[in-house]
């Protein structure tokens, strides 16, 4: 007989979320699941509201990343208005997503990873925190949360508050950087590049120990994507989408966002509200792709600013073509620190920023629009079809941890398989594949906005593929 | 014209024969709360936020359409006065669908500072839910029936200052609703002027200029002061 292990909740997953492993006759793990159970029926609910409240209400999927959905949401409004956004604009909302992208990566490596691979797989639950941290290596704590408050900071200057700041609007942002706001800014530089650079030290230090786990966590071969710059640098907000495989070929290029139906599509699978997106041309499951930091660095040539490339160059070394270990986000979560700490520190210079020419104004020039941005956890997209008086009929959302659902799963499995023989499981073992599924930093309450509630379903499921026991909830 | 005495909150006053309790109150310095009072057109007495206890009269009063009279006796504050206010802004709430955190008025909108102010912190009403839509027809402006309260400021705004009769109340009860001409969409009335004298009248997030996001739509009440001015003491000036 089958049976099935439940981890649930995950800890320190935002969100809640259940696993299941599969073990075969001999004890051993044949297949697991990532399953997610929390749901908020966000896209519905917009429908029927005027496009000019979208950047206002969208953030309020997620108490952790709004500022992405609040840029992701004014892009798709500027693409109904068919405006261009006023150049000010567009670089001020570059510099919130770089706040974003700081204090969200800060949060993953610091508070929510870093107890796993500083205190050790063998710490109980209890202590495996950033408390525990704290108590265990109290500079490195520190350092991480003041690093996550600069990036609040940033976002907190521009935005007025540090979250659901409903700052950006189709066509805009409402209030530019002030004097002020850059002076409290630049004083934040210097200590946010010693902690990132001290953070970069200490996980090659620690990669060196971990050897196994960037074997085994989530280390197989996908597509990955993301956005990238017309010249094939590093984007976060802009740019157009890229598709590369795990020998480091580009298989797709420039492609515009607008049109990312024609090349993602999405398969929502019976047992889950998240919805999985893959790659269109190659289908299920050649067509999985992983988004997020370990992408963008991927798919990119060079992240555009001097100290992150010198890391980008190590970084890339450790693949061959690309870098297919999941383990390596918590790395490329690093790099793109620095680069945000040094794109920030370039727009400190430049006095664009306080310019009060930022909103683009028009009336509904088109009737579906799409809103690309990067967000720390990868690619998002907001796809609005409004009616000529601007009022939306449909809403369609793709997240981040959506596109990575197809390989969390995979990268349960290889854990699962690899530390799971027998029904005995130790607590070490059920951190690992915890930690498998916190390398993607998945955000689980906004992967599951979708609408249409779905009953519960528990399966067992023997070697030959026949359901021996099924339970059905709701 | 004669003046009247009488107290409020045992305060001796004098006022102008003629004069609404509201008017009375105000002038010698005594805040009550209104919702569909706005200053320069009549009043109604929708709302019933204004809610007064008059010495001698079993009823409460509304305070904006009630008239002074000699030796009345005027209580503005009292323990039953506060729950019934509380009673009407919950019934209010429950009656609509007013998501503050989303809405264009947030922060600028005078139900949710009276709300605050008479500290309702929960609502213990059912929601009602009911399914209304938003009129996003008119070229500058959108109207998001949703959160309207029906204090009907702009329907007087709009016949009684611009004198264009575009906006008006139709159906009954829980069914009322503010239609433009003809019940027709607002971006087809031929009626309206544009004047948007209806959104700066609004009390709430239910009138708002196109485009607006959260917390976006504040108003500015002098532009109607001003009007208000100019056509009662045909003077051209801004109220300080
Ligand atoms: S109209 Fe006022 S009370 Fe109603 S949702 Fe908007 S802010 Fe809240
Ligand atoms: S639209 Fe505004 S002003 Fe008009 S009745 Fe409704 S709440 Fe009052
Ligand atoms: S202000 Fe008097 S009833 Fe509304």
């Amino acid at each position: 007989m089958s049976k099935r292990i439940l981890i649930d909740p995950v800890t320190r997953i935002e969100g809640h979320a259940k696993i299941s492993i599969f073990l075969d006759d001999a004890g051993n793990v044949s297949d697991a699941e990532f399953h997610v159970v929390e749901f908020r029926g966000f896209e519905k609910f917009c429908e029927g509201r005027p496009l000019g409240e979208m950047p206002g209400i969208t953030p309020r999927i997620c108490g952790i990343c709004p500022v992405s959905h609040l840029l992701a949401s004014a892009r798709a409004g500027d693409a109904i208005l068919a405006v261009k956004v006023p150049p000010a604009a567009d670089k001020l909302r570059r510099l919130m997503n770089l706040g974003q992208i700081i204090q969200s990566h800060a949060l993953s490596f610091f508070h929510l990873s870093a107890p796993d691979f500083l205190l050790g797989w063998e710490t109980p639950q209890a202590q495996r925190n950033v408390f525990g941290l704290a108590a265990a290596n109290p500079d490195v704590a520190r350092a991480g949360i003041r690093l996550r408050q600069f990036g609040q900071e940033v976002i907190e200057i521009l935005g007025g508050k540090k979250i659901h700041p409903s700052w950006a609007v189709p066509g805009g942002v409402r209030s530019p950087l002030k004097s002020e706001g850059r002076e409290k800014i630049c004083g934040w530089l210097p200590e946010a590049y010693s902690t990132t650079k001290h953070a970069l030290n200490l996980f090659k230090t620690i990669l060196q120990g971990h050897q196994r786990e960037t074997q085994v966590f989530g280390n197989f071969p996908s597509l990955f994507m993301g956005l990238v710059a017309l010249d094939g640098s590093w984007e976060h907000h802009g740019g157009n989408l890229r598709f590369k495989d795990s020998n480091g070929n580009i298989i797709a290029d420039q492609l515009d966002p607008q049109k990312y139906f024609e090349v993602i599509a999405e398969s929502v699978k019976k047992d889950s509200y998240l919805k999985s997106p893959y790659y269109k041309p190659l289908g299920v499951p050649d067509g999985m792709y992983r988004v997020g930091p370990l992408a963008r660095l991927n798919i990119c040539e060079r992240m555009g600013v001097p100290q992150a490339d010198e890391e980008l160059k190590h970084f890339k070394g450790l693949g061959r073509g690309a870098v297919t270990s999941s383990f390596l986000y918590h790395y490329a979560r690093l790099i793109e620190i620095l680069a945000a700490v040094e794109f920030i520190e370039l727009y400190m210079d430049d006095n664009e920023l306080l310019s009060d020419h930022l909103r683009a104004d028009a009336g509904i020039n088109e009737l579906r629009g799409v809103g690309a941005s990067e967000a720390p956890r990868g690619t998002l997209f907001h796809d609005y079809t409004v009616d000529r008086d601007g009022i939306l009929k449909k809403v369609n959302l793709i997240i981040a941890t959506g596109q990575n659902n197809l390989a969390m799963n995979r990268t349960v499995a290889q854990i699962a398989k690899h530390y799971v023989h027998g029904p005995e499981i130790s607590e070490a073992m059920l951190n690992r594949i915890e930690h498998g599924i916190r390398c993607y930093d998945p955000c689980l309450s906004c992967s599951t906005h979708a609408i249409g509630q779905m009953p519960l379903q528990v399966r067992l499921i023997a070697p030959g593929g026949k359901v021996v026991r099924e339970m059905t909830r709701g | 014209m004669a003046a009247k005495t009488l107290t409020i909150n045992g305060k001796q006053i004098s006022a102008e024969e003629g004069a609404t309790i509201l008017q009375a109150a105000e002038e010698a310095g005594v805040k009550i709360p209104t919702l569909c009072h706005l200053d320069g057109v009549y009043d109604v007495g929708a709302c019933r936020l204004c809610l007064v206890e008059v010495t001698g009269v079993p009823k409460l009063l509304p305070a904006c359409t009630t008239k002074v009279s000699e030796g009345m006796e005027i209580k503005t504050d009292s323990e039953q006065l506060q729950k019934y206010r509380r009673l009407t802004l919950e019934l209010l709430f429950a009656e609509r669908n007013h998501v503050c955190a989303v809405c264009v008025a947030n922060g600028h909108c005078e139900l949710q500072t009276l709300a605050y102010s008479q500290g309702m912190d929960h609502v213990r009403y059912d929601y009602c839910f009911p399914k209304w839509g938003v009129d996003n027809t008119h070229r500058l402006f959108g109207m998001d029936h949703n959160r309207c309260i029906l204090c009907t400021r702009c329907v007087r705004v709009c016949w009684h200052i611009e004198g264009a009769g575009t906006k008006n109340v139709a159906g009954r009860g829980s069914k009322a609703k503010i239609i433009t001409d003809l019940n027709m969409p607002w971006g087809e009335s031929g009626s309206c002027t544009n004047c948007g004298k209806c959104v700066q009248s609004c009390p709430t997030g239910a009138l708002f200029y196109k485009g607006s996001t959260v917390a976006e739509m504040e108003r500015d009440r002098s532009r109607l002061e001003f009007i208000v001015t100019a056509r009662e003491k045909k003077l051209w000036v801004a109220s300080d």
